[in-house]
């Protein structure tokens, strides 16, 4: 087994392990701090399919921006207080739905027939970058535009209205 | 080479588990990590996809990056809407919203 295998089943595993830590968790901290080590976890794994400007976007975003904002909302609203709350009644039938989605995604993967499969290959940034800009400008553009919207939205929504 | 069929093994594998954690967290905030799982989950899908597939094209990576911003927008909108769902009703438990079901 070459050193990449290897690396990939480490870092599969703890990002599962990461994975079920935060749906299972009775403390919401520690559940957001296990799903910041299956997001870094995940950006190792891009970097072993030679998509490493991805890993630095999973780690900047994901590793730093989003669990930031998970970790204040968890502050402000307050939602470590109620441990008993926190998992629904509904838990036997919330796994056998996952075991179902898992069934039936793992048929689809073994009863396709792939196309010829290549060796990973880096691909460089700058291609990556002007087919980004050149090829893809205009989705590039609605994305910044939805997430521009997003954010304006967010602070509306947020924001404390005023006595009248 | 890593098998191809390893990646979308895990990538099930991780999206069940969030499937599984939206359907048994009461908590909204934690419910968005699960959500956050699944999406990561279809990431390493569509990068496997690109890189073992059509190494030419990357629009796999492409498209993930996408992904990325359109889940970065839904977290900060949603925990705008759980902070003003905490003010006006002093909990986060999906349980209790439930004013528009009928």
């Amino acid at each position: 087994m070459s050193a990449s295998v290897v690396l990939f089943y480490l870092l599969g595993f703890v990002s599962l392990v990461g994975a079920i830590g935060t749906v299972t968790s009775r403390n919401v901290v520690h559940a957001a701090l296990y799903l910041v080590m299956s997001l870094i976890m995940v950006a190792g794994l891009y970097v072993l399919l030679f998509a490493e400007f991805l890993a630095l976007v999973q780690v900047l975003i994901y590793g730093g921006a989003i669990t930031i904002l998970l970790l204040f909302a968890l502050m402000l609203t307050r939602a470590g207080s109620d441990f008993k709350g926190m998992d629904h009644t509904q838990k036997p039938l919330a796994i056998l739905a996952g075991v179902a989605v898992l069934a039936v995604l793992l048929f689809a993967v073994y009863g396709t027939t792939w196309p010829q499969t290549v060796e990973p290959a880096s691909v460089a940034f700058n291609i990556l970058g002007s087919s980004l800009f050149n090829q893809w400008a205009i989705p590039f553009e609605a994305v910044s535009l939805v997430l521009l919207v997003a954010l304006i939205g967010a602070i509306i929504i947020a924001r404390r209205e005023e006595r009248e | 080479m890593i098998p191809f069929e390893h990646f979308l093994i895990l990538s099930a594998l991780l999206f069940a588990v969030g499937v599984y954690g939206v359907l048994a967290r009461r908590n909204a905030v934690l419910i968005l990590m699960s959500i956050e799982l699944m999406l990561n989950a279809v990431n390493i899908n569509l990068i496997a996809f690109a890189v073992y597939l059509a190494p030419t094209e990357f629009v796999g990576q492409i498209f993930a990056l996408f992904v990325i911003t359109v889940a970065a927008a839904e977290v900060g909108l949603a925990l705008a809407i759980i902070l003003r769902i905490y003010r006006n009703r002093a909990s986060v438990n999906i349980d209790e919203m439930d004013l528009m079901k009928w």
